[in-house]
């Protein structure tokens, strides 16, 4: 379904971004995984995207706060791997606290990770895109960013701000063949929420489909944007039904 | 030699004589739109073998060829 195509995924070492790739790998997308410092991880999964799909599969190492060098990368990426049209942006950090309790630096670091470097993603990948005449950009929200969580101040105003970013671009490059959506995942058991567990958040206990989410199930609905050619600017809620 | 091949490509776009394009037209008035000059750029990157980037909106044929040819040096 997607082979032929490459697709850039940040955050790609683990949780979400992990399983995003391998699902985009057995639609037969070769993936590049982008990721800061989980070299070891990351190389893990390119393998077995290798082994199990037959795909090619790369890791490079990348700041995405950082604009030079996400410039840098995509570059390298597009020389390395043929036809780049898909970007997922999952790359994101926490630096939870109170507002009254949080410093200016918690506050810029999760929106410079989550925010900015969706921006210098989408910037630089989108002239891939243009010349591939396709691109497919999937930024991972979060059901955070659409309600507010208490002591998330600086992510879910990051994860609200992937909202809106996510509908300008969507405007901006529809006529391009360029889609732009957004997934707001909502209690997702990985390592970012290892150390909020089921038991003393009182969230989990409201799912209605009973259960925490996989990073599987966020990547089921990676693959159906990045599959749909006629879906752009929504914001798709995968949260076992906490926000309706 | 910029000028020129700016309008030729400019005229295959939008189907025009390029005799018919100065240094004064503007995008606006030849029908082409500020992502389509995005998509122009990358026309002439494939052409003349650069690698624009653009990073400032321009008004008529003559400013990009302008900003062209300050890359070229």
């Amino acid at each position: 379904m997607l082979k032929g195509n490459t697709a850039i995924v940040t955050g790609g070492s683990r949780g979400i971004g992990a399983a995003i790739a391998k699902k985009l790998a057995s639609l037969g997308a070769d993936v590049a995984l982008l990721d800061i410092g989980n070299e070891e991880q990351a190389q893990l999964v390119c393998e077995y995207c290798k082994s199990e799909y037959g795909v090619s599969a790369a890791y490079y190492s990348c700041n995405v706060a950082d604009f030079e060098q996400t410039k840098q990368v995509v570059t390298q990426v597009s020389k390395d791997f043929a036809n780049v049209t898909v970007l997922i942006n999952n790359a994101g950090i926490t630096r939870d606290g109170l507002v009254m309790m949080m410093n200016e630096k918690q506050f810029d670091d999760v929106i410079s990770v989550n925010l900015k470097g969706a921006f210098n993603m989408i910037k630089h990948c989108s002239r891939q895109f243009m010349k591939n005449k396709c691109g497919r950009i999937v930024n991972i929200s979060s059901v955070s960013g659409l309600s507010g969580n208490a002591g998330q101040a600086n992510y879910s105003a990051s994860k609200a701000g992937l909202v809106g970013l996510t509908k300008t671009v969507a405007r901006e490059f529809a006529s391009k063949n360029i889609t732009c959506n957004a997934i707001a995942p909502g209690f997702i058991a990985t390592d970012m929420t290892a150390d909020i567990s089921a038991e003393n958040n009182p969230l989990a206990a409201q799912i209605p489909l009973g259960r925490p989410g996989t990073p599987e199930d966020i990547a089921g609905a990676a693959a159906f944007l990045v599959t749909s050619p006629y879906v752009t600017g929504v914001v798709l809620r995968v949260d076992g039904g906490l926000g309706m | 030699m910029v000028f020129e091949t700016v309008c030729r490509i400019i005229a295959e776009r939008i189907e025009c004589d390029p005799e018919s394009i100065t240094r004064e037209s503007t995008f606006r008035d030849l029908g082409i739109d500020s992502l389509d000059t995005v998509d122009l750029m990358m026309n002439l990157d494939d052409e003349l073998g650069l690698e624009l980037e653009l990073d400032e909106k321009l008004e008529t044929v003559g400013d990009l060829v302008d900003f062209i040819e300050s890359k070229q040096e």
